[in-house]
Protein backbone atom coordinates (compact mmCIF):
# COMPACT_ATOMS: atom_id res chain seq x y z
CA UNK A 1 0.00 0.00 0.00
CA UNK A 2 1.04 3.61 -0.98
CA UNK A 3 3.06 5.13 2.16
CA UNK A 4 1.19 8.53 2.96
CA UNK A 5 3.15 9.15 5.94
CA UNK A 6 0.33 9.49 8.50
CA UNK A 7 0.08 6.49 10.91
CA UNK A 8 -2.93 5.19 13.00
CA UNK A 9 -2.35 6.19 16.43
CA UNK A 10 -4.45 3.03 19.39
CA UNK A 11 -6.68 5.23 21.05
CA UNK A 12 -5.92 6.13 24.39
CA UNK A 13 -9.31 5.95 26.09
CA UNK A 14 -10.28 2.67 28.09
CA UNK A 15 -12.81 1.33 26.20
CA UNK A 16 -14.59 -0.52 28.76
CA UNK A 17 -16.93 -2.17 26.04
CA UNK A 18 -14.27 -4.32 24.93
CA UNK A 19 -13.18 -5.24 28.05
CA UNK A 20 -12.18 -8.84 28.56
CA UNK A 21 -12.28 -9.62 32.33
CA UNK A 22 -11.60 -13.86 31.66
CA UNK A 23 -8.30 -13.72 32.75
CA UNK A 24 -8.88 -11.27 36.29
CA UNK A 25 -12.15 -13.74 36.81
CA UNK A 26 -9.85 -16.85 36.67
CA UNK A 27 -7.32 -14.83 39.30
CA UNK A 28 -10.18 -13.43 42.19
CA UNK A 29 -11.84 -16.75 41.81
CA UNK A 30 -8.29 -18.81 43.04
CA UNK A 31 -7.23 -15.83 44.79
CA UNK A 32 -10.22 -13.87 46.23
CA UNK A 33 -7.88 -11.53 48.67
CA UNK A 34 -6.72 -9.93 45.21
CA UNK A 35 -10.33 -8.12 45.43
CA UNK A 36 -9.40 -6.25 48.56
CA UNK A 37 -6.31 -4.10 47.44
CA UNK A 38 -6.43 -0.46 48.26
CA UNK A 39 -3.73 0.67 45.91
CA UNK A 40 -1.68 2.07 48.58
CA UNK A 41 1.46 0.73 47.48
CA UNK A 42 3.10 -0.78 50.03
CA UNK A 43 4.17 -3.57 47.83
CA UNK A 44 5.82 -1.67 45.20
CA UNK A 45 7.52 0.25 47.76
CA UNK A 46 9.05 -2.71 48.99
CA UNK A 47 9.53 -4.92 46.07
CA UNK A 48 12.91 -6.03 45.74
CA UNK A 49 12.79 -6.09 41.43
CA UNK A 50 11.41 -2.66 41.57
CA UNK A 51 14.39 -0.82 42.87
CA UNK A 52 16.21 -1.89 39.71
CA UNK A 53 13.39 -2.40 36.76
CA UNK A 54 10.39 -0.85 35.85
CA UNK A 55 8.39 -3.73 37.66
CA UNK A 56 5.19 -2.27 39.50
CA UNK A 57 3.23 -5.47 41.51
CA UNK A 58 0.60 -2.44 42.42
CA UNK A 59 -0.17 -2.23 38.45
CA UNK A 60 -1.07 -5.88 38.03
CA UNK A 61 -4.03 -5.10 39.47
CA UNK A 62 -5.04 -2.06 37.44
CA UNK A 63 -3.55 -3.76 34.43
CA UNK A 64 -5.85 -6.84 35.21
CA UNK A 65 -9.25 -4.68 35.84
CA UNK A 66 -8.14 -2.43 32.80
CA UNK A 67 -7.74 -5.18 30.36
CA UNK A 68 -4.18 -4.08 29.51
CA UNK A 69 -3.41 -8.16 29.50
CA UNK A 70 -0.76 -7.87 27.00
CA UNK A 71 1.74 -6.59 28.90
CA UNK A 72 1.43 -8.98 31.99
CA UNK A 73 3.41 -11.92 30.20
CA UNK A 74 6.67 -9.98 30.26
CA UNK A 75 5.93 -8.22 33.31
CA UNK A 76 5.77 -11.11 36.01
CA UNK A 77 8.93 -12.59 34.74
CA UNK A 78 10.39 -9.70 36.59
CA UNK A 79 9.09 -10.84 39.92
CA UNK A 80 11.42 -12.79 42.04
CA UNK A 81 8.77 -14.20 44.24
CA UNK A 82 10.91 -12.79 47.38
CA UNK A 83 7.14 -12.54 48.88
CA UNK A 84 8.39 -8.76 50.98
CA UNK A 85 4.93 -7.49 49.51
CA UNK A 86 2.87 -9.73 51.22
CA UNK A 87 4.34 -8.80 54.32
CA UNK A 88 3.54 -5.22 54.04
CA UNK A 89 0.22 -5.87 52.14
CA UNK A 90 -2.42 -3.91 54.54
CA UNK A 91 -4.86 -5.97 53.29
CA UNK A 92 -3.39 -9.33 53.60
CA UNK A 93 -3.56 -9.99 50.02
CA UNK A 94 -1.66 -13.41 48.46
CA UNK A 95 0.33 -11.45 45.56
CA UNK A 96 2.66 -14.49 45.63
CA UNK A 97 -0.41 -16.87 44.13
CA UNK A 98 -1.34 -14.01 42.25
CA UNK A 99 1.60 -13.81 40.23
CA UNK A 100 1.52 -17.54 39.90
CA UNK A 101 -1.62 -17.69 38.70
CA UNK A 102 -0.90 -14.88 36.19
CA UNK A 103 2.47 -16.82 35.11
CA UNK A 104 0.08 -20.33 34.99
CA UNK A 105 -2.85 -18.74 32.78
CA UNK A 106 -1.75 -15.74 30.83
CA UNK A 107 -1.02 -17.97 27.69
CA UNK A 108 -4.38 -19.64 28.30
CA UNK A 109 -6.56 -16.57 28.57
CA UNK A 110 -5.44 -14.60 25.90
CA UNK A 111 -7.56 -11.94 24.85
CA UNK A 112 -9.79 -10.65 22.02
CA UNK A 113 -7.48 -7.20 22.38
CA UNK A 114 -4.25 -8.79 22.41
CA UNK B 1 -18.41 13.67 81.74
CA UNK B 2 -20.95 15.39 79.90
CA UNK B 3 -23.61 12.60 79.85
CA UNK B 4 -23.44 12.86 83.94
CA UNK B 5 -24.05 16.64 83.60
CA UNK B 6 -26.80 16.26 81.13
CA UNK B 7 -28.34 13.70 83.57
CA UNK B 8 -27.92 15.93 86.35
CA UNK B 9 -29.44 18.78 84.83
CA UNK B 10 -32.59 16.44 84.05
CA UNK B 11 -32.90 16.07 87.72
CA UNK B 12 -31.06 12.28 88.17
CA UNK B 13 -28.79 11.26 90.57
CA UNK B 14 -25.49 10.65 88.68
CA UNK B 15 -21.99 8.53 90.19
CA UNK B 16 -19.34 8.58 87.48
CA UNK B 17 -16.97 5.84 88.11
CA UNK B 18 -13.70 7.36 86.69
CA UNK B 19 -10.40 4.12 86.28
CA UNK B 20 -8.12 6.97 86.19
CA UNK B 21 -7.04 9.29 89.17
CA UNK B 22 -8.24 12.76 86.70
CA UNK B 23 -11.35 13.06 84.18
CA UNK B 24 -11.43 13.73 80.98
CA UNK B 25 -9.88 10.21 79.52
CA UNK B 26 -7.94 11.01 76.40
CA UNK B 27 -8.44 14.65 75.94
CA UNK B 28 -5.35 14.65 78.57
CA UNK B 29 -3.34 14.11 75.72
CA UNK B 30 -3.70 16.44 73.05
CA UNK B 31 -3.08 20.03 72.90
CA UNK B 32 -5.13 21.68 70.36
CA UNK B 33 -8.19 20.31 68.70
CA UNK B 34 -9.12 20.49 65.21
CA UNK B 35 -9.96 21.78 63.07
CA UNK B 36 -9.97 25.24 64.44
CA UNK B 37 -6.19 24.77 66.74
CA UNK B 38 -9.23 24.95 69.91
CA UNK B 39 -6.65 24.89 73.26
CA UNK B 40 -7.91 21.83 74.92
CA UNK B 41 -7.79 23.38 78.18
CA UNK B 42 -10.72 25.22 77.60
CA UNK B 43 -12.76 21.42 76.90
CA UNK B 44 -11.28 20.49 79.97
CA UNK B 45 -11.86 23.83 81.84
CA UNK B 46 -15.46 23.29 81.30
CA UNK B 47 -15.67 19.78 82.13
CA UNK B 48 -13.66 20.71 84.86
CA UNK B 49 -16.37 23.52 85.88
CA UNK B 50 -19.45 21.08 85.62
CA UNK B 51 -17.82 18.54 88.03
CA UNK B 52 -17.32 21.51 90.44
CA UNK B 53 -20.59 23.01 89.92
CA UNK B 54 -22.98 20.06 89.85
CA UNK B 55 -24.41 17.78 92.07
CA UNK B 56 -22.63 14.66 91.11
CA UNK B 57 -20.61 11.94 92.57
CA UNK B 58 -16.89 11.09 91.02
CA UNK B 59 -15.18 7.73 92.14
CA UNK B 60 -11.91 8.65 90.90
CA UNK B 61 -9.02 5.20 90.41
CA UNK B 62 -12.26 3.09 90.90
CA UNK B 63 -13.03 -0.17 88.46
CA UNK B 64 -16.28 -1.63 87.89
CA UNK B 65 -16.08 -5.46 89.90
CA UNK B 66 -19.60 -6.52 88.36
CA UNK B 67 -22.95 -5.31 87.62
CA UNK B 68 -25.93 -7.25 88.71
CA UNK B 69 -29.16 -6.78 87.54
CA UNK B 70 -31.68 -7.26 90.42
CA UNK B 71 -35.10 -7.14 89.66
CA UNK B 72 -35.22 -3.88 87.84
CA UNK B 73 -32.15 -2.37 89.17
CA UNK B 74 -28.27 -2.78 89.12
CA UNK B 75 -25.65 -3.83 91.24
CA UNK B 76 -22.58 -2.67 91.24
CA UNK B 77 -19.18 -3.45 93.21
CA UNK B 78 -16.19 -1.39 92.35
CA UNK B 79 -12.71 -2.07 92.85
CA UNK B 80 -12.57 -0.03 96.27
CA UNK B 81 -15.61 -2.02 97.82
CA UNK B 82 -18.16 -0.07 97.14
CA UNK B 83 -21.40 -0.93 96.66
CA UNK B 84 -23.58 1.11 94.11
CA UNK B 85 -27.49 0.91 93.03
CA UNK B 86 -28.78 2.26 89.78
CA UNK B 87 -31.47 2.09 87.98
CA UNK B 88 -29.65 3.03 84.46
CA UNK B 89 -25.88 2.42 83.56
CA UNK B 90 -24.02 3.79 81.41
CA UNK B 91 -20.86 2.53 79.55
CA UNK B 92 -18.35 5.33 78.71
CA UNK B 93 -15.06 3.72 78.81
CA UNK B 94 -13.56 5.49 75.46
CA UNK B 95 -10.86 3.95 73.70
CA UNK B 96 -7.81 3.42 73.97
CA UNK B 97 -4.15 4.52 71.30
CA UNK B 98 -2.65 2.29 68.68
CA UNK B 99 0.36 0.95 70.41
CA UNK B 100 2.83 1.89 67.03
CA UNK B 101 5.21 -0.35 68.38
CA UNK B 102 3.55 -3.44 66.50
CA UNK B 103 4.45 -2.03 63.38
CA UNK B 104 7.73 -2.89 63.81
CA UNK B 105 8.70 -2.00 60.48
CA UNK B 106 8.18 2.28 61.36
CA UNK B 107 10.92 1.85 64.07
CA UNK B 108 8.53 3.81 66.76
CA UNK B 109 10.77 2.99 70.42
CA UNK B 110 13.60 1.66 67.98
CA UNK B 111 14.87 4.80 66.32
CA UNK B 112 15.41 7.93 68.22
CA UNK B 113 13.29 10.31 66.03
CA UNK B 114 10.21 8.41 65.17
CA UNK B 115 7.25 9.61 66.91
CA UNK B 116 3.41 9.07 67.40
CA UNK B 117 0.98 12.15 66.93
CA UNK B 118 0.43 12.16 70.63
CA UNK B 119 3.75 12.60 71.75
CA UNK B 120 3.89 15.69 69.07
CA UNK B 121 0.62 16.93 70.64
CA UNK B 122 2.62 17.12 73.59
CA UNK B 123 6.01 19.02 72.00
CA UNK B 124 3.04 21.69 70.22
CA UNK B 125 3.14 22.93 73.73
CA UNK B 126 4.65 26.32 74.17
CA UNK B 127 7.44 24.95 75.81
CA UNK B 128 7.85 22.08 73.30
CA UNK B 129 10.96 21.41 72.51
CA UNK B 130 12.00 19.79 68.59
CA UNK B 131 15.39 19.71 68.51
CA UNK B 132 16.53 16.46 66.74
CA UNK B 133 20.33 16.47 66.41
CA UNK B 134 23.02 18.13 67.75
CA UNK B 135 20.94 21.09 68.26
CA UNK B 136 19.49 21.78 65.09
CA UNK B 137 15.70 21.50 64.75
CA UNK B 138 14.60 18.92 61.86
CA UNK B 139 14.96 20.46 58.23
CA UNK B 140 12.26 17.46 56.33
CA UNK B 141 9.25 16.01 58.59
CA UNK B 142 7.28 13.06 57.06
CA UNK B 143 3.59 11.94 58.63
CA UNK B 144 2.25 8.12 58.29
CA UNK B 145 -1.45 8.33 58.02
CA UNK B 146 -3.30 4.90 59.06
CA UNK B 147 -0.97 3.40 61.51
CA UNK B 148 -2.52 0.52 62.76
CA UNK B 149 -5.71 2.06 61.28
CA UNK B 150 -6.96 0.31 57.81
CA UNK B 151 -4.50 -2.63 58.05
CA UNK B 152 -4.80 -6.37 58.32
CA UNK B 153 -1.83 -6.62 59.71
CA UNK B 154 -2.46 -4.53 62.60
CA UNK B 155 -5.57 -6.35 63.04
CA UNK B 156 -7.43 -3.13 62.65
CA UNK B 157 -9.61 -3.29 59.33
CA UNK B 158 -11.73 -0.11 60.39
CA UNK B 159 -11.13 3.86 59.58
CA UNK B 160 -9.96 5.39 63.14
CA UNK B 161 -11.88 8.70 61.42
CA UNK B 162 -9.64 11.39 63.19
CA UNK B 163 -6.34 10.89 61.96
CA UNK B 164 -6.25 12.89 58.50
CA UNK B 165 -7.50 15.96 60.27
CA UNK B 166 -5.45 15.77 62.55
CA UNK B 167 -2.32 15.32 60.25
CA UNK B 168 -3.06 18.16 58.66
CA UNK B 169 -3.52 20.07 61.66
CA UNK B 170 -0.61 19.26 63.18
CA UNK B 171 1.66 19.64 60.14
CA UNK B 172 0.35 23.14 59.75
CA UNK B 173 1.09 23.97 63.74
CA UNK B 174 4.57 22.15 62.90
CA UNK B 175 5.17 24.42 60.11
CA UNK B 176 3.89 27.86 62.02
CA UNK B 177 6.93 26.72 64.70
CA UNK B 178 9.39 25.59 62.15
CA UNK B 179 9.08 27.63 58.86
CA UNK B 180 11.82 26.33 57.10
CA UNK B 181 11.06 22.79 57.92
CA UNK B 182 9.63 20.70 54.93
CA UNK B 183 6.99 18.62 55.57
CA UNK B 184 5.36 15.42 53.83
CA UNK B 185 2.17 13.68 54.61
CA UNK B 186 2.07 10.09 53.21
CA UNK B 187 -1.37 8.83 53.08
CA UNK B 188 -4.04 6.26 51.44
CA UNK B 189 -6.70 8.39 51.58
CA UNK B 190 -8.22 11.50 52.84
CA UNK B 191 -10.60 11.47 54.50
CA UNK B 192 -11.92 15.35 55.40
CA UNK B 193 -15.76 14.41 56.21
CA UNK B 194 -15.96 17.17 58.66
CA UNK B 195 -17.10 20.98 58.66
CA UNK B 196 -13.80 22.97 57.75
CA UNK B 197 -11.88 19.89 57.42
CA UNK B 198 -11.54 20.09 53.46
CA UNK B 199 -11.01 23.74 54.10
CA UNK B 200 -7.59 23.07 56.61
CA UNK B 201 -6.54 20.82 54.54
CA UNK B 202 -6.22 23.24 51.28
CA UNK B 203 -5.22 26.31 53.93
CA UNK B 204 -2.38 23.45 54.71
CA UNK B 205 -1.45 23.44 50.55
CA UNK B 206 -2.47 27.01 49.75
CA UNK B 207 -0.59 28.83 53.11
CA UNK B 208 2.01 26.47 54.41
CA UNK B 209 3.38 24.52 51.82
CA UNK B 210 2.50 21.01 53.46
CA UNK B 211 3.17 17.94 50.26
CA UNK B 212 0.71 15.56 49.82
CA UNK B 213 2.02 11.96 48.49
CA UNK B 214 -0.18 9.35 47.63
CA UNK B 215 0.94 6.02 49.21
CA UNK B 216 1.63 3.95 52.65
CA UNK B 217 5.15 3.53 54.01
CA UNK B 218 6.71 0.33 53.62
CA UNK B 219 9.35 0.72 55.88
CA UNK B 220 11.55 3.20 57.58
CA UNK B 221 15.30 2.54 58.91
CA UNK B 222 17.49 4.69 61.14
CA UNK B 223 20.71 6.14 59.00
CA UNK B 224 24.10 6.21 61.18
CA UNK B 225 23.40 10.32 61.96
CA UNK B 226 19.99 9.08 63.53
CA UNK B 227 18.30 10.99 60.25
CA UNK B 228 15.47 8.29 58.42
CA UNK B 229 15.63 6.82 55.43
CA UNK B 230 11.58 5.98 54.44
CA UNK B 231 10.32 4.34 51.33
CA UNK B 232 6.54 4.23 49.90
CA UNK B 233 5.28 4.27 46.52
CA UNK B 234 4.39 7.26 44.64
CA UNK B 235 1.36 5.46 43.43
CA UNK B 236 0.35 8.55 41.50
CA UNK B 237 3.55 8.82 39.43
CA UNK B 238 3.85 4.70 40.05
CA UNK B 239 7.22 4.97 41.50
CA UNK B 240 9.08 3.61 44.29
CA UNK B 241 9.95 6.84 46.09
CA UNK B 242 12.37 6.85 49.36
CA UNK B 243 13.19 9.73 51.36
CA UNK B 244 15.50 11.10 54.10
CA UNK B 245 13.65 12.56 56.87
CA UNK B 246 14.97 14.23 60.25
CA UNK B 247 11.93 13.28 61.76
CA UNK B 248 9.09 10.57 61.37
CA UNK B 249 5.29 11.66 62.62
CA UNK B 250 3.16 8.13 62.92
CA UNK B 251 -0.87 9.35 62.96
CA UNK B 252 -1.72 6.18 65.60
CA UNK B 253 -5.46 5.07 65.23
CA UNK B 254 -7.91 4.50 68.19
CA UNK B 255 -8.59 0.53 69.45
CA UNK B 256 -11.18 -0.03 71.69
CA UNK B 257 -8.60 -1.32 74.57
CA UNK B 258 -8.63 -3.46 77.31
CA UNK B 259 -11.35 -1.08 79.45
CA UNK B 260 -13.93 -1.26 76.56
CA UNK B 261 -13.42 -5.61 76.53
CA UNK B 262 -14.08 -5.79 80.56
CA UNK B 263 -16.78 -3.32 80.40
CA UNK B 264 -18.04 -5.39 77.79
CA UNK B 265 -17.82 -8.58 79.71
CA UNK B 266 -18.84 -7.13 83.55
CA UNK B 267 -22.47 -5.52 81.81
CA UNK B 268 -22.78 -9.08 79.88
CA UNK B 269 -23.24 -6.58 76.53
CA UNK B 270 -21.57 -7.34 73.13
CA UNK B 271 -18.35 -6.17 70.51
CA UNK B 272 -18.10 -6.01 67.30
CA UNK B 273 -14.99 -7.66 65.71
CA UNK B 274 -13.19 -4.29 65.48
CA UNK B 275 -14.22 -4.56 69.37
CA UNK B 276 -15.79 -1.68 69.70
CA UNK B 277 -19.36 -2.04 71.79
CA UNK B 278 -22.46 -2.78 69.41
CA UNK B 279 -25.22 -0.69 69.26
CA UNK B 280 -28.33 -1.63 69.05
CA UNK B 281 -29.12 -0.07 65.77
CA UNK B 282 -26.55 2.42 64.38
CA UNK B 283 -29.44 4.78 63.02
CA UNK B 284 -32.36 4.83 65.90
CA UNK B 285 -30.50 3.40 69.22
CA UNK B 286 -26.71 4.41 68.75
CA UNK B 287 -26.86 4.76 72.42
CA UNK B 288 -28.44 1.36 73.23
CA UNK B 289 -26.65 -1.94 73.85
CA UNK B 290 -28.53 -5.06 73.67
CA UNK B 291 -29.17 -5.20 77.27
CA UNK B 292 -32.31 -3.34 78.32
CA UNK B 293 -31.18 -0.43 80.71
CA UNK B 294 -27.67 -0.11 79.51
CA UNK B 295 -26.83 2.14 77.81
CA UNK B 296 -23.34 3.29 75.50
CA UNK B 297 -21.90 6.71 74.51
CA UNK B 298 -19.10 7.98 73.16
CA UNK B 299 -15.80 6.21 71.56
CA UNK B 300 -16.37 2.96 73.14
CA UNK B 301 -19.28 2.37 70.36
CA UNK B 302 -16.46 3.40 67.55
CA UNK B 303 -13.79 6.03 67.01
CA UNK B 304 -15.24 9.70 67.41
CA UNK B 305 -13.58 12.99 67.33
CA UNK B 306 -14.31 15.24 70.54
CA UNK B 307 -17.15 17.31 69.00
CA UNK B 308 -18.73 14.07 68.11
CA UNK B 309 -18.23 12.17 71.63
CA UNK B 310 -19.71 15.54 73.45
CA UNK B 311 -22.83 14.61 70.86
CA UNK B 312 -22.65 11.17 71.51
CA UNK B 313 -22.81 11.90 74.94
CA UNK B 314 -25.35 14.07 75.40
CA UNK B 315 -27.72 12.53 73.07
CA UNK B 316 -27.02 9.38 76.16
CA UNK B 317 -28.42 11.71 78.48
CA UNK B 318 -31.49 12.37 76.47
CA UNK B 319 -32.04 8.05 75.83
CA UNK B 320 -31.46 7.38 79.56
CA UNK B 321 -33.55 10.15 80.61
CA UNK B 322 -36.47 9.19 78.42
CA UNK B 323 -35.61 5.76 79.11
CA UNK B 324 -35.90 6.57 83.21
CA UNK B 325 -39.32 8.10 82.51
CA UNK B 326 -41.14 5.53 80.37
CA UNK B 327 -39.70 2.81 82.47
CA UNK B 328 -40.37 4.23 86.45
Amino acid sequence: MKDFGFTVIKQRTIDYDQFDGRLLNYILEMEPSFKVCLSCGGCTATCSAGDLVSFNIRRLNLMLRRGETVELESEIKKCMLCGKCQLVCPRGINLRNVIMLIKKSVAKHQTVNS
Amino acid sequence: METASTLTDAGHWVTVIEKEAQVGGKLNNWSYLFPDFTPVEKIKESLREKCEKKDFTILRETEIQSVNRKNDKFDIDTSSGQKLEADAVVVATGYELFDARRKEEYGYKIYDHVITSADLEKLLLPNGDFTVAAGAHPKRIAFVHCVGSRDEKSGNQYCSKVCCITGVKQAIELKKRLPEAEIYCFYMDLRMYGKHFEELYREAQEKYDIQFIRGRLSEASEKIDKSLLIKAEDTLSGRPLKMNVDLLVLLVGMEAGKGTASAATTCGIECESSGFLKTADSFLKSNFSAQEGIFLAGSCTAPMSVNDTILHARSAAIEVDNWLKQTN
